[in-house]
């Protein structure tokens, strides 16, 4: 069944609203591979946060790797600032199942111990297995997907960030 | 013919041989050794993606640093390690190499990591597991005999990548006792699978196989025409035990002849690097001011040792 998927520039828009009354000098933005950083550095421009920009991987920390393996090919994780004691928001693409989120979550306590970490997302799509939500969300889908569909975000040569609705 | 070192999907079940490894697994291991660099610069030096896991390093001949490098790996993988050093221990009472592996396979072992002196040990054991149907349990080769050392050859093909960034351009040559040497193999393999165009090798006749050239390498005799333009100047161990036979002089006479020094190595591209796989005998294949120089980088190979061996130790336990 064809659904609208909204504009993800509009949503991203929304999203920088969202986050802003919320950013102090103590704020950073770790945005997770790949979606994730890139809404994180449109985030970090927009809103003139003064941390610098990370990014993580959770290959290494993701709970299906007994079963599924290794991701063919992942990225470095780059947490360039002080984690003790920062105030951290998380930046991904899709919330689904918050797997993701534990995982991200798993890796950043690796770096030190953070004030407080937060959630921001483009899209929650129903379905979570973990006990997870975003502080800041820019929509969520009226009906849940099934569990065959991907919803992904993707970046064209100019930058403009769109979302994709792919079968498995 | 089956290949023991994949499984039924083309993935990587035990790490034997760079030799007859694909391409695009060589080339996938050092992309996933990348990100693990990034580890040891954290609060916790740690992922938990052997947890639970026991990686048994299985020592029939001696080696510290090898042994250390996997044991560091596995440990920052979160796995157990256990280690035997089976030289002194069962195999001293008569034990064969199976029967021990069966006993560790018993105690639930997911992984071996195996250096033997003799050639093709880690292969009798993984042919074992295959035919008693253990197809979870993986085999890592970390030196056996003469023929193959993989992970050394992988982390020396990681440092020649951080380095030169590509290998499709590069002349590349190995120096000193190939005839002997388990590391030289996986290098000539790993080097001419990657696709370097030049890959030379030098050294005393007596040190050098016969038919090296059918590996598709080419034999400079002497060190000026092997190293005029070298890119990377891989430089082996000599090992003492050969000084003691026919193959050679004495040590000062091999360093007159074949030792990397200072004068020799200005033959090489000014931006050449220098690489030896540890350990070193100074004054005999390698001058001090150059193992000590700004071009040496034997020290990142061992910190990038550790990276690779995580990367291959997390592929196998995924597989």
């Amino acid at each position: 069944m064809p659904i609208d998927l909204p504009n993800a520039e509009s949503l991203l828009a929304r999203l920088i609203e969202q986050i802003r009354p919320d950013v102090t000098p103590r704020t950073a933005l770790v945005g997770i591979h790949t979606g994730g950083a890139w809404l994180a550095e449109r985030l970090h421009r927009s809103l003139g946060i003064q941390a610098s920009l990370g990014t993580i991987d959770v290959s290494f920390y993701r709970d299906d790797y007994g079963s599924k393996g290794l991701h063919a090919k992942p990225q470095r994780s780059d947490i360039p600032f002080d984690v003790e004691n920062a105030d951290i928001i998380i930046v991904d693409d899709v919330l689904y199942t918050g797997r993701t989120t534990r995982a991200a979550l798993n890796e950043l306590f690796d770096y030190g111990r953070p004030a407080r970490v937060d959630l921001a997302v483009l899209c929650d799509r129903h379905g979570r297995e973990l006990p997870i939500s975003a502080r800041y969300c820019a929509h969520t889908l009226d009906e849940p997907l099934a569990a065959s569909r991907i919803l992904r975000l993707s970046q064209d040569a100019t930058g403009t960030l769109s979302l994709r609705l792919i079968d498995a | 013919m089956r290949n023991p070192q994949l499984n039924s999907h083309g993935e990587l079940q035990h790490l034997l041989s760079l030799d007859g490894l694909p391409k695009g697994i060589l080339t996938a291991i050092l992309d996933t050794a990348a990100p693990f660099t990034e580890v040891a610069e954290r609060e916790v030096k740690k992922l938990p993606l052997l947890r639970g896991k026991s990686v048994f390093n299985l020592f029939f001949e001696n080696s510290t640093r090898t042994r250390t490098t996997f044991e560091i790996a596995a440990k920052r993988l979160s796995a157990d390690v256990i280690n035997l050093n089976v030289s002194t221990s069962s195999t001293k009472k008569g034990e064969t190499l199976l029967d021990t592996v069966d006993n560790l396979c018993a105690m639930h072992a997911d992984m071996f990591v195996v250096r033997h002196e003799s050639s093709g040990a880690p292969y009798l054991i993984a042919d074992h597991l295959h035919a008693t149907g253990r197809n979870h349990i993986h085999v890592v080769n970390a030196g056996d005999g003469r023929h193959a050392h993989p992970t050394q050859g992988l982390l020396d093909m990681y440092t020649i990548r951080h380095f030169k960034h590509e290998f499709h351009n590069l002349i590349v040559v190995v120096v000193g006792d190939v005839l002997h040497s388990r590391v030289a193999r996986s290098q000539l393999a790993a080097l001419t699978t990657l696709g370097v165009p030049e890959v030379r090798v030098v050294g005393p006749k007596t040190l050098l196989p016969t038919d090296v050239e059918r590996l598709g390498v080419r034999v400079c005799p002497t060190m000026e025409e092997g190293l005029r333009g070298a890119d990377v100047v891989m430089m082996l161990r000599l090992q003492n035990e050969r000084m003691n036979g026919a193959l050679l002089p004495s040590p000062q006479e091999y360093f007159k002849v074949w030792g990397l020094t200072p004068a020799k190595l200005a033959l090489a591209k000014d931006d050449a690097i220098v690489m030896h796989p540890g350990p070193m005998n100074r004054g005999v294949e390698i001058d001090s001011a150059v193992a000590d120089g700004g071009q040496a980088v034997i020290l990142p190979q061992v910190t990038f040792g550790i990276a690779v061996r995580m990367a291959v130790m997390s592929m196998l336990a995924g597989s």
